[in-house]
């Protein structure tokens, strides 16, 4: 997918126009928070499994060579084919390859975020592959040519009636008065359309939320059964999965399971949860007879031994977008990319680099709700944070912001000075100021004052309070 | 395979992952085969800690949660009626595609559900109503966990739009942790030691959420998730 991210801005005043976007953003920022609350707090042990699984994804990314080398020997002891691909473009003529071998026309496929990231389903059409994605979300957006919006509902951008639409106008062989109203009557019709998809489709393409060394095992989760349908019912399964997916042990599983889907959509396990080994044995009724495993680099191996390294325990469960205003109020495809939200500010620049993307970490309140909810506690804001403070060095912001930044840093590092200078600003301000408590607009802060007005100081810098506190509080404890 | 694939970048790969961990060369995953072996588990999760009835209580009510219905009969002998039961209850088609498990095929089914039409083997498109087995019942989540096999087609999971599926009370289990035990346990005298092609976990029917987050369910696979819970002794 060619990246979009560089005109974040742009994208995000557009989205904030969007009155479908607005629409179907609202049933984000209710659904989804609810549900992962009422989830979390039904499980008693639930932090301490967050904890778990961060220690988990920790220890597997320290020793991610020796999983990785595990696994593989695992899975190709049960006749896995495992393809290394550093790049893309390797992971994109693997899969073509493999398709090619065996003559295949269609590849039915389950929603797979690395799919995206490889830009996949363009290149097949190219070659003369039709990719059907099964998941409703990937169909829907499939449909409207448009990217994913999320990284676990990807059409959460798309309202009821306009699903209803694109069925209308794509559908054309079905009657044009038939009802579908109903959400129900959405879904059957999405049902009947991929049926026979399926069951001729030459090769499936999964994703995998993991794969396991202890058993060379590749794993998916899912609610609508698609990703089980494309994998059982073609003749060659391929799981594309990027290197940080492996875990060590079932047990682990286990133990991130638990946070996934409660950190996801609130339930306490998916409909689906899938372990495949190998291709079907020679006594098995069905399933495919060759599974190929794509490992893919594409420049995670570097953020290994940097302060993005803790970026890899990333789960995919969207918790950090879903809980994040600055997601909610722009949506999905400001971000340019196919990762979006908090976890796609910080995963973008790492992925196509931060001159590409350099915009997105600064599309955060640094409220901090992303890194409270985030199963395996990464810390985006901080993360974030660092982003800034590269693109800042690399001279990517625009001059204002760097002639600002300057000043205070100056300022900064002569705390005599700053306590004067800033202590003069806060007594003008709030000298200029105290009629209305208020700013409608502030030479310098236009960015601010746009949108909002900026309220008058109430007469003391924050220093001056905060040594007001100490005192005081020191008197108190005394 | 392609020039960028295969050995040189497995080898790339490594490399690359080692030089950025800053790998000593003298570690070769030590501490890995450890865990490997060792296994340990996470925080035990409570609520699942049950003695059996209880347990047996707690899988109906979270397998119900999450929109299964279930059914407890008293033998195996009793499951031709209770499927017959089911289906004409739900105005569902009396073709009934079985795993070719010999603990299904082999019931009475002539005698005591005269009216079905039992056919055995994999699911095919046509096919509305299958009848699997299963190998555990995981009460902490009310999820299913089927292993594909010549007698577990994996089709008959997924394909039709109503899914029955026999489990018996000694096949329960508190958390996932005592699935992964009698899992490795079977696999270990079955099959040195490999899993199965395919273990799925079933948590209930399919569903989605992807119209403005409305659950459905059906969305591609059984609309329906009947389980038949069957009095034995634990085992
Ligand atoms: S960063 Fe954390 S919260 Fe966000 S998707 Fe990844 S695991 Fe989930």
């Amino acid at each position: 997918m060619q990246a979009t991210s560089r005109n974040f801005k742009d994208n995000a005043h557009e989205a904030l126009a969007d009155p479908n976007l607005q629409k179907a953003m609202g049933f984000v920022r209710t659904g989804f928070i609810e549900k992962r609350k009422a989830a979390a707090d039904a499980l008693p042990e639930f932090e301490a499994l967050r904890d778990s699984a961060r220690d988990i994804k920790n220890h597997t990314l320290a020793n991610l060579d020796h999983y990785l080398e595990r696994y593989e020997s695992k899975a190709t002891e049960n006749g896995a084919q495992v393809h290394w691909c550093a790049t893309a473009e390797d992971a994109r003529q693997t899969v073509l390859e493999i398709c090619r071998s065996v003559g295949a026309r269609t590849a039915t496929k389950g929603k797979s975020m690395i799919a995206e990231e490889i830009g996949l389903n363009d290149f097949l059409e190219k070659n003369e592959i039709e990719p059907i994605e099964t998941d409703l979300g990937e169909y829907i957006i499939q449909l409207r040519k448009e990217p994913p919006s999320h990284i676990i509902a990807p059409a959460v951008h798309v309202t009821q009636d306009q699903v209803e639409a694109d069925f209308r106008s794509h559908h054309k062989h079905l009657k044009p008065d038939r009802p579908l109203a109903e959400p129900q009557q959405l879904v059957a019709e999405a049902r009947e359309m991929l049926r026979q998809k399926y069951l001729d489709a030459d090769v499936g393409i999964t994703g995998a939320n993991f794969l396991i060394a202890e058993t060379g095992t590749s794993v998916i989760v899912t609610n609508e059964g698609n990703g089980d349908l494309t994998q059982i019912l073609p003749k060659v399964h391929i799981v594309i999965a990027s290197i940080e997916k492996v875990i060590p042990t079932l047990d682990d599983l286990g133990v991130i399971l638990r946070v996934l889907a409660r950190s996801a959509t609130g339930q306490e396990m998916s409909s689906y949860t899938t372990l495949s080994t190998g291709p079907r044995r020679p006594e098995d009724p069905d399933g495919p007879e060759q599974y190929h495993v794509v490992i893919l680099d594409n420049g995670r191996s570097s953020m290994l031994g940097t302060e993005y390294q803790e970026m890899l325990r990333c789960i995919r469960c969207g918790a950090c977008m879903n809980h994040c205003p600055v997601y909610h109020a722009v949506g999905g495809h400001s971000y340019g990319w196919v990762y979006v939200g908090p976890m796609g500010a910080v995963l973008t620049p790492s992925l196509i680099g931060v001159d590409q993307a350099g915009h997105l970490p600064n599309a955060s309140t640094f409220c901090g709700r992303c890194e409270s909810v985030c199963p395996v506690r990464i810390p985006l804001p901080k993360m974030m944070r660092h982003w800034r403070e590269r693109e800042f060095e690399r001279n990517l912001n625009p001059p204002a912001q760097r002639w600002g930044i300057r000043a205070w840093a100056f300022l900064a590092r002569r705390p005599g000075l700053y306590r004067a200078v800033t202590g003069l600003q806060v007594r003008a301000l709030g000298l200029l100021g105290r009629r209305r408590g208020r700013f409608a607009s502030l030479p310098l802060a236009g960015g601010w004052t746009r949108h909002r007005d900026f309220p008058a100081p109430q007469g003391r810098t924050f220093q001056q309070r905060w040594a007001e506190r100490r005192r005081e509080s020191g008197r108190s404890a005394a | 395979m392609s020039a960028g694939t295969g050995k040189p970048a497995r080898g790339q790969i490594l490399g690359a992952i080692r030089r950025s961990l800053k790998r000593d060369a003298g570690d070769g995953g030590a501490e890995a085969d450890r865990r490997l072996a060792e296994r340990p588990q996470g925080p035990a999760v409570q609520r699942a800690r049950l003695p059996r009835p209880q347990l047996v209580e707690l899988f109906v009510q979270k397998a119900e949660a999450v929109q299964c219905s279930v059914a407890r009969v008293e033998s195996p002998e009793a499951l031709p009626e209770a499927v017959a039961d089911y289906l004409k209850q739900h105005n569902l088609p009396s073709a009934l595609r079985v795993a070719p498990d010999p603990e299904l095929t082999d019931l009475p089914w002539k005698d005591k559900a005269p009216l079905l039409t039992v056919a055995a083997g994999r699911a095919e498109a046509e096919d509305s109503v299958s009848l699997t087995g299963s190998f555990a019942g995981v009460a902490e989540s009310g999820t299913l966990m089927l292993l594909s096999g010549p007698e577990g087609p994996t089709t008959l999971n997924f394909l039709p739009e109503t899914h029955l599926v026999v489990l018996r009370e000694s096949q329960l289990v508190g958390p996932i942790e005592e699935a992964w035990a009698r899992l490795r346990e079977r696999q270990k005298t079955d099959r040195g030691g490999s899993l199965p092609r395919t273990v799925n976990f079933i948590t209930g029917p399919s569903r989605t959420g992807d119209i403005e987050q409305k659950i459905q369910l059906g969305a591609h696979g059984p609309r329906r998730l009947h389980i038949l819970l069957v009095a034995d002794e634990p085992g």
